[in-house]
């Protein structure tokens, strides 16, 4: 089922009330087509159909193995280093099929960025920390590059909390922040499809709703995909919701459809908690 | 369709079966209460009435309870889909049992003032209208216990019969009045009691739509005609 289809749902009508949970989806900024992955013979995932709508957070949810993070993978291409992994069919942004082995990566991951589960910052200062991938793709004057280091810890709602510690090394700021400055650094190069891979598991309360805060404020510049096993997560940030099963997608519609009248039985038991 | 699974929690499962328990135990009283408002218009019984009205504080009680219980279950399980749709139902059912048992007792007491009259005639359509509002109630209750939407779009759609009876009766009554001024008293009352049940029928269709919802999750179409044209009647006396 196609996203646009499953976004017709026939249920009570919800995109009259304002706020959170936009029922009506922007035009897509990346275009899945038919895609399949294959970790060598076992194929992780199957013929999927999705539409990532620009400037908008799609939530990806499902157990785990059911290949919500290997799509998100796909979309950057992170299996290109794996021998034995391949992926066929579509991923279109623009005209471009981006998993095209002539598609170059890395300017690729600078237009398509991808936070992770664990904080991974590099051992340096917190500015090199951001000042690192920037330089990869420009070449930048010394006050450009602080300008644009103060631009994207301003944006990753950090900036305040790390203003003065600029070259103190970033392994000494806390879990939150640490998984901030990430998301800083991966918006530093300003790309338009952030991807998010279970950004605050390894957070704690205050520090997760921060973040989740921060995506809500970044989906206004970005297009976004956030993969989460949280289901209250997804109902908070996501504006559609993609559940996937087994390397299917079995259903994806607003996220309001999908958490108070999903259409599939499997999506129903999933979101209820009755899967067995 | 959440009920052919557990619940990986079976605690939310003990929760959501207590939901439908209190509502059905709930729905046993206010339909009680409707059979002894009836039972009282109709044979005179003080008894009967005064019955009615003493089940009322137990309605109320239990209506407080419900809405904790739903307070508590959306606070600590954070219910979705299905469940956030019966749950909320739940909370919504209970309300309007709870104006099923007001307007019940409303009727019962009135029952009682009534009996201080001789009424030059028979209370047939009132009789008739009575019977269809306890067998929708006693329907929507077994709906509420088994979330049988067939039979709750069974009472939805009933609804309408009893709406033709309350404006007819309606018309009748304002007839008896003008006939003889002494007829004003009991005839004020009996029109507030088949308001009343007009109301209780009211109620039972919410019942039967907020059923559908919570089950199919599709609200059902808003196509209903609303009934009670009395709104709108003018009656004009005799230049």
């Amino acid at each position: 089922m196609s996203a646009t289809t499953a976004s017709q749902g026939t249920g009570p009508n919800f995109s009259s009330v304002q706020g959170h949970g936009a029922a009506t989806m922007n035009p897509s900024r990346l275009a899945i087509r038919n895609l399949d992955f294959f970790y060598g013979d076992h194929r992780a995932l199957k013929a999927i159909n999705l539409d990532l709508p620009e400037r908008q957070v799609t939530g990806m949810i499902g157990p785990s193995g059911c290949g919500k993070s290997t799509l998100l993978r796909v979309l950057n291409r992170m299996y290109d280093l794996y021998p034995g992994q391949r992926a066929t069919g579509q991923v279109m942004m623009d005209e471009t099929n981006i998993i095209d082995a002539k598609v170059d990566v890395n300017s690729l991951r600078a237009r398509i960025g991808m936070v992770f589960q664990k904080p991974t910052p590099f051992p340096m200062t917190v500015s090199e920390n951001i000042a690192f991938g920037v330089k990869l793709h420009e070449k930048l004057s010394k006050s450009a590059m602080e300008e644009r280091i103060e631009w994207s810890l301003t944006r990753a709602a950090l900036w305040g909390e790390v203003k003065d510690r600029l070259h103190s090394s970033a392994m000494g700021l806390s879990g939150g922040q640490q998984q901030r400055l990430c998301i800083a650094r991966t918006i530093a190069v300003r790309p338009e499809v952030i991807l998010l891979d279970e950004p605050t598991s390894a957070l704690d309360p205050i520090s997760t709703l921060k973040i989740e805060e921060l995506i809500d404020e970044l989906k206004h510049d970005f297009t976004i995909a956030i993969v989460t096993h949280n289901m209250q997560q997804a109902a908070r940030c996501a504006d559609q919701v993609a559940f996937f099963y087994l390397g299917e997608m079995v259903e994806c519609a607003p996220a309001v459809q999908i958490f108070t009248a999903p259409k599939q039985k499997r999506t129903q038991e999933y979101v209820t908690g009755r899967f067995g | 369709m959440s009920d052919s699974t557990e619940h990986l929690v079976k605690s939310f499962d003990t929760d959501l079966k207590r939901l439908r328990d209190m509502l059905t135990e709930m729905g046993g009283i206010v339909e009680s209460q409707v059979a002894l408002a009836a039972e009282a218009i109709m044979n005179r019984d003080t008894n009967a009435a005064t019955r009615a009205v003493e089940e009322d504080p137990k309605v109320d009680a239990l209506e407080r309870e419900v809405e904790q219980f739903v307070i508590r279950m959306l606070a600590l399980r954070q219910p979705m889909a299905g469940d956030l749709r019966r749950i909320v139902a739940g909370l919504k059912i209970t309300g309007d049992l709870e104006r099923i048992g007001d307007y019940a007792a409303n009727v019962a007491k009135r029952s009682i003032v009534l009996g201080q009259y001789t009424l030059p005639y028979p209370l047939t359509g009132l009789a008739h209208m009575a019977e269809m509002v306890q067998e929708q109630l006693k329907t929507i209750i077994d709906a509420v216990g088994s979330n049988d939407t067939e039979k709750a779009v069974e009472v939805w759609r009933s609804d309408r019969v009893v709406d033709d009876i309350y404006n007819a009766l309606f018309r009748e009554l304002i007839t008896y009045m003008m006939e003889d001024p002494r007829n004003i008293t009991p005839c004020t009352h009996l029109l507030f009691i088949a308001k009343n049940l007009e109301r209780i029928g009211d109620h039972t269709t919410n019942i039967a739509e907020t059923i559908y919802y919570a089950v199919e999750g599709e609200v059902l179409p808003d196509t209903r005609p609303k009934g009670d044209s009395s709104a709108y009647a003018v009656i004009r006396a005799k230049e």
